[in-house]
């Protein structure tokens, strides 16, 4: 099945330093199109570091990040200023410290990720303030929008209460729906259930696998050795910024290199591993 | 707040601060004598004052010290909660009363109060401008007055050369101030936060210095006189009544309050201009991406907005209301000259916007009455209205520190009543 399916994004020997730094060293894996990919790793190790290469909010120092829409279409995003990351090759993303606009209420949250298309029908803004052109359509469609997301994380009824105060887990989920307004070809979710209790993960786990089923690809990073394992269809393993794994998940468990890194490193992950991997 | 030793310490030190403070200020006073000025020291008046700081200070330390702070900042939270509701509620009345006064104001008020309200309406106009840049996108501009120079040269200028009114000069006043906006901006944007202030700073003034040595064009320290002072459809405001004045076309004794009136409704539109526009856009995408912009920036780089161009949006469309407020001020003087556009008037058009609670336009409305009336109102206080000027500040600092009003109204909701958004939530973005 791996190989029938096309690659999404193609990460060539890449490569990122700060100063004296080396926080990517030669990375070079495959996330492909319909499936989640996992990059797992212990703390420190270039995953953060790596995403934020691919969404442009750094430039590599080396190698090249070649993103492939199904329509053919190829973007280098290595070159490629962040904003349009987002608007053209269709990339969004979450952070690992929440990003919301915390005074804004959660439906305009929803309504700012979907900008490009509410400003092109404004006409420049002008029509819009004088309540002229396709804006008032445009806006119903958008809102509609945000109201199926809403619905969708379950957070309909809380859509005019300000994001900063809803609870960590819905703000969790409301940042994932804010970056699919942009309907993006792939989601880039950095670790989506640090702080969430079994019962929002799991609900996380069914988010996920709706999106990828209904054709957005998913990157995970992910310290949740439980949900990798269950909802992922490969898994990227990286350490001091070097690859050291790249497989099914069956395959990663097993990998002995894996398992001491995580031994090496960390002992919560490494017993999250070990759980894991326990048949 | 941290805690600083006993409060009796406290006081103590307080009350020495204030002695070194009063001690030259109060305790000194000039007297012409005789044989020159003398010196004459006042002792009593130092003491009371320094025993009047230690006692204050005592006792808000202990009335602090009663409760412990958990539940000191649960009951803030709770007391600014109901002042919001209750300000809600009051904002129903308060602002049809206010926009029913300034209509009426004409009617009802003497010359003097009405030039003062013009002066209030001037601020305001220039508060609203200002929110825009500061309150709604969050970008710290100390240089506003560059804005207001350029829009009131630019009329001044224009008007002298083309023979033009104010009503054709004022959209290219106001054009001519958005292109500065933007050509400030495009090199400044990328900087945050105090680095942004600093260059806005010296923006302004480089304007004022520019408007103070181009003599050949500005007329240097002289200034421009000779403004032409704006028409009602063509008809001129003078003190006859021959044909194509006002006062002839409607047959009316000539009066110089005729001036005054329309000048204090040109400025009421103009502002409430400012406001409409400010207030649609808020509820337009790019309003709101300006809010999301002070909320976050990292957040909309990730959702695909340009930060630089949204950042110039609303430095031009703040810029440009700026314009036509300089463009209004050199109509109405019929006289400019670069002393009138010091920083003191960024300065007080800034705190008219953080004292009004950064974003909100009723807050504008009110922070101008009190920084703009209040010591014209307390003129006859003399020397002391500054005091009490500068007092009220500071307690205004205590007590509210995010400005009069200090919610936020969404700009879209599902259900039928949008809730405010009390300030803790929203950021300042000064980041
Ligand atoms: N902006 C930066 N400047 C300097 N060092 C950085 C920066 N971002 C990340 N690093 C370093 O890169 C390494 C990888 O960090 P990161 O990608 O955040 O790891 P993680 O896998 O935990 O997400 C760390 O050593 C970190 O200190
Ligand atoms: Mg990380």
């Amino acid at each position: 099945m791996a190989t029938a399916t096309a690659a999404l994004l193609d990460v060539r020997h890449l490569g990122m330093r700060f100063g004296g730094i080396v926080a990517l060293d030669d990375v070079s894996f495959t996330a492909r199109r319909g499936e989640i990919t996992a990059v797992i790793g212990p703390n420190g190790a270039g995953k953060t570091t790596a995403f934020n290469c691919i969404t442009g909010f750094y430039r590599p120092s080396a190698g090249g990040l070649h993103l492939t829409h199904a329509d053919g279409r190829g973007f280098a995003l290595a070159a490629m200023p962040g904003h349009l990351i987002a608007r053209r090759a269709r990339v969004a993303r979450t952070f690992q410290n929440i990003r919301l606009f915390a005074g804004m209420t959660a439906l305009e949250n929803l309504l700012v990720a979907q900008h490009a298309p509410l400003m092109a029908a404004t006409g420049l803004g002008v029509l819009a303030i004088l309540g002229l052109g396709r804006y008032r359509a445009a806006e119903r469609r958008a809102i509609d929008k945000a109201r199926m997301w809403l619905e969708r994380i379950d957070l309909l009824a809380r859509a005019d209460d300000p994001a900063g105060a809803l609870p960590y887990g819905a703000q969790r989920r409301l940042e994932i729906a804010r970056a699919m307004c942009l309907d993006p070809v792939l989601l880039c979710l950095d670790e989506p259930a640090a702080g969430l209790n079994p019962r929002e993960t799991a609900a996380l786990d069914a988010l996920l696998l709706g999106i990828r089923d209904q054709g957005c690809s998913i990157l995970l990073i992910e310290h949740d050795m439980g949900m990798v394992m269950r909802i992922s269809d490969h898994i990227v393993v990286l350490d001091h910024g070097r690859k050291i794994g790249d497989g099914t998940p069956a395959e990663i468990r097993a990998d002995p290199h894996v398992i001491a890194a995580y031994l090496g490193e960390d002992d919560e992950s490494a017993d999250a591993l070990a759980r894991a991997a326990a048949p | 707040m941290t805690n600083q030793g006993s409060p009796l310490r406290d006081a103590f030190l307080s009350a020495l601060v204030a002695l070194g403070l009063f001690a030259p200020m109060v305790g000194l006073q000039t007297h012409v004598g005789a044989h020159g000025i003398a010196l004459v020291p006042r002792p009593l008046a130092v003491a009371s004052l320094v025993g009047a700081v230690f006692v204050l200070r005592l006792a808000i330390r202990l009335w602090q010290g009663r409760r412990p702070a958990a539940g000191m900042s649960m009951m803030a939270g709770a007391a600014a909660g109901r002042i919001a509701l209750a300000a809600g509620r009051a904002r129903r009345f308060l602002v049809p009363a206010l926009l029913a006064l300034a209509l009426l104001m004409p009617v009802v008020a003497s010359r003097s109060t009405l030039d003062l309200g013009v002066l209030v309406l001037t601020y305001v106009m220039l508060g609203w401008g200002l929110n825009i840049v500061v309150g709604l996108a969050g970008l710290l501009d100390l240089g506003y007055v560059a804005f207001y120079a350029v829009g009131a040269y630019s009329y001044a200028l224009i008007a002298q050369a083309t023979g033009l009114g104010f009503w054709s000069c004022l959209p290219a006043a106001g054009a001519l101030a958005a292109l500065w906006g933007i050509t400030l901006g495009f090199p400044v944007l990328r900087l945050r936060g105090d680095y942004l202030a600093i260059v806005t700073l010296a923006f302004g003034e480089i304007i004022r210095i520019v408007l103070l040595n181009w003599v050949s064009l500005t007329g240097g320290p002289n200034g421009i006189s000779g403004i032409p002072r704006p028409t009602l459809f063509g008809l001129r405001f003078t003190m006859t009544d021959e044909p194509g004045t006002f006062a002839g076309f409607f047959h009316l004794a000539p009066s110089s309050a005729h001036r005054l009136v329309f000048l204090y409704y040109v400025i009421l539109a103009l502002a409430l201009l400012t406001n409409w526009v400010t207030l649609r856009l808020r509820r337009q995408p790019l309003g709101r991406v300006w809010e999301a912009l002070r909320e976050d920036e990292i957040a909309c780089r990730s959702l695909g907005i340009n930060i630089t161009t949204t950042k110039l949006t609303a430095f031009a469309v703040g810029a440009c209301f700026g314009g036509f407020a300089g463009a209004f001020f050199a109509t109405r003087q019929g006289f400019i000259s670069p002393e009138s556009f010091t920083f003191m008037e960024s300065a007080t058009v800034l705190a008219i916007v953080v004292l009004g609670g950064m974003g909100s336009q009723l807050g504008v409305v009110l922070a101008a009455l009190v920084m703009i009336g209040g010591p014209e109102m307390f003129r006859a206080l003399a020397d002391y209205r500054m005091l009490i000027f500068g007092l009220a500040l500071v307690v205004m600092m205590v007590l509210r520190p995010r400005g009069l009003v200090t919610e936020r109204k969404p700009s879209v909701s599902l259900g039928g009543a949008a809730r405010a958004i009390p300030a803790a939530l929203i950021a300042e973005g000064r980041s």
